[in-house]
């Protein structure tokens, strides 16, 4: 399962990264060494075993459904990079 | 009395400020007039909040003198710059948090300073915790004083090296795969990972929310029960906090160990470890049989398996938690971006450093469709059988006992091109963060002037437990008082 230049382009593309062609080279190869590292997993007897999310199996607590948080609008938009009229400032998505 | 304060601990710092000895603010002028003069070669500390400081000082000095004191009061104390706090630079040590103010405080940090605590300022790390040497950092590599030309572990880097330098007498944390207690190994000091769900995540930047924990470092076990008392306990702001009661980690410091049994995992001590990092974990264990303690050979089979299983599990979870960062909200943005896409791409890219991109990346593949059974869902299977080891261990003994870490601070620059062998820094602490353990270490010798230390894997909740035995050890030795000449004014 190695990770090619074409590989690492579409991963790239997934998580939204931009990858030079010039590092594309250097990064699988060092995305290939750590896949490596991980393939020891397939070693495992994992037959019947239940994959583990918790490790005291504690499930999302619920709460009573009501407001408990206060409204942080000003306080949100004043750390945002961009924003205006209470919204955030991004490049035209729609023509 | 003023070029002693540095070498007290917190405890001693604390019966010092009841006494009268000196006042909190001139416990907080002394430690930040170390940082100006030493931190400099360190680089330990991202921002140091001194005007915050010499406020809260004087705070906490009134409420001595009214007798309103609390666990922590006129105490300073380092932030790992991990933790949020308001209208204070939170960085995580990237370039995509350089200008972010935090808008609100973390439960840990507000639960100190309700205790009384003081801020010193935010200390260095890895960025966004992933690294074990603190060389990647936007900030730049902390520098071990121990040896400056090594690196000082990480991600808690800076916390770990401040403590060792004797900037800050104690500091806070995070671990999620071993980035409290390796550091606190490579720079002779104590640190304790809790339970997961212990203490509230709720404000602490996330990397792998299944794994981060945060907790207490200092000088000594006796210090990190002290600051422990004041972290735990359940937030219902974070809905992975665990609702247990606090147990009373100070008052069970002294219990008695004689009868305790300690567990040596095998696979601890495999053939391939050096033999001198053997030899000190060696030696502290038959320190505590010395103590009334008794040892049992015990296997974790799984064990072996715990860094691959890790290596998907938080970056599959990091590339989640860090898709947060988008340019749109908070953090880093490029320039002129000419569609959304590019604005996404290039502020996370421009944002993000190297380590950061290839945990993503790493994650991003493993979760994508095709190899979701492959990677992803089989950790988590092999998480379950390294749990599994470690319940079948406690059905035999009190706690497990080994190496922190399978060598000394090495040299900076020595592994950094090299991520697999980075890895390795952790291959004896991830287990406790796959299984949700804690886990202290603490100093237990050096191997050529540099420190080593031995890890306690508690069960879990049994906290109390760990620094009760941690505690024993540090009263009938004396490596932990053991400082570097760095920084040293005798």
């Amino acid at each position: 399962m190695a990770i090619d230049s074409k590989v690492v382009a579409q991963v790239a593309h997934l998580a939204r990264l931009k990858v030079d062609e010039s590092d594309s080279g250097a990064l699988s190869d060092r995305l290939n060494d750590i896949l490596a590292m991980v393939d020891q997993l397939q070693q495992a007897d994992v037959t019947d075993v239940a994959p583990m999310a918790h490790p005291l199996d504690v499930t999302q607590p619920l709460r009573e459904d009501e407001v408990s948080e206060p409204n942080v609008r000003d306080k949100a938009l004043d750390i945002a990079p961009s924003a205006e009229d209470g919204c955030f400032l991004v490049p035209r998505v729609i023509e | 009395m003023s070029n002693a304060m540095h070498n007290k601990t917190l405890t001693e710092l604390k019966a010092g400020l009841a006494a009268g000895d000196f006042s909190s603010r001139e416990l907080t002028e002394h430690f930040l007039a170390r940082i100006q003069q030493h931190d400099g070669e360190l680089n330990s500390f991202i921002s140091v909040t001194a005007e915050q400081a010499l406020a809260q000082a004087d705070a906490a000095d009134t409420a001595l003198a009214a007798g309103n004191g609390g666990l922590l009061t006129g105490l300073p104390i380092a932030h790992k710059d991990i933790f949020c706090t308001e209208g204070v630079r939170t960085s995580c040590g990237s370039k995509m948090l350089d200008s972010f103010i935090a808008p609100y405080t973390a439960t840990v940090v507000e639960k100190m300073a309700a205790e009384g605590a003081v801020m010193l300022g935010k200390t260095n790390m890895d960025e966004f915790a992933m690294g074990s040497s603190n060389e990647t950092s936007y900030y730049g590599p902390v520098k071990n004083p121990w040896d400056l030309e090594r690196v000082p572990g990480g991600s808690s880097g800076g916390a770990a090296a401040c403590l060792g330098a004797r900037l800050a007498p104690g500091a806070t944390g995070t671990d999620t795969g071993g980035s409290i207690r390796q550091p606190a190994a490579l720079n002779n000091i104590t640190g304790l990972k809790p339970t997961y769900g212990r203490v509230s995540r709720w404000g602490m930047i996330a990397f792998a929310s299944s794994l981060d924990q945060a907790g207490p470092m200092a000088q000594s076990a006796e210090d990190c029960a002290l600051m422990l008392q004041a972290m735990a306990g359940h937030d219902q702001r974070d809905s992975t906090s665990l609702n247990e009661k606090v147990d009373d980690y100070l008052g069970a410091l002294n219990n008695d160990i004689s009868g305790l049994t300690i567990g040596i995992p095998e696979e601890f001590f495999p053939d391939t470890l050096d033999g001198a990092i053997a030899d000190n974990s060696r030696a502290a264990i038959r320190e505590l049989e010395k103590l009334g303690a008794n040892v049992v050979s015990v296997s974790l089979p799984s064990i072996k398996l715990s860094v691959p299983a890790y290596y998907v599990i938080a970056p599959a979870e990091a590339s989640s938690n860090l898709s947060r960062f988008d340019g749109v909200r908070f953090g880093h943005r490029c320039d002129d971006p000419k569609d959304l896409e590019d604005l996404y791409k290039r502020s996370r890219s421009e944002g993000f450093g190297d380590e950061v991109k290839r945990r993503i990346l790493v994650g991003a593949y493993a979760l994508s469709a095709g190899y979701y059974d492959a990677y992803y869902r089989r950790a988590q299977q092999v998480r379950r059988l390294i749990r599994d080891d470690f319940a079948r261990a406690f059905e035999k003994v009190d706690v497990l006992m080994g190496p922190t870490a399978p060598e000394t601070a090495f040299k900076l620059g020595a592994k950094k091109d090299d991520p697999v062998s980075m890895y390795m820094a952790d291959v004896f602490t991830i287990g406790v963060n796959l299984a949700g353990l804690p886990a202290l270490s603490m100093p237990t010798g050096f191997i050529n002037g540099l420190p080593t230390g031995t890890q306690v894997i508690g069960n879990y909740f049994r906290e109390g437990q760990i620094l009760n035995v941690a505690h024993k050890y540090q009263q009938a030795t004396d490596w932990h008082k053991q400082a570097p000449a760095f920084g040293g004014d005798q």
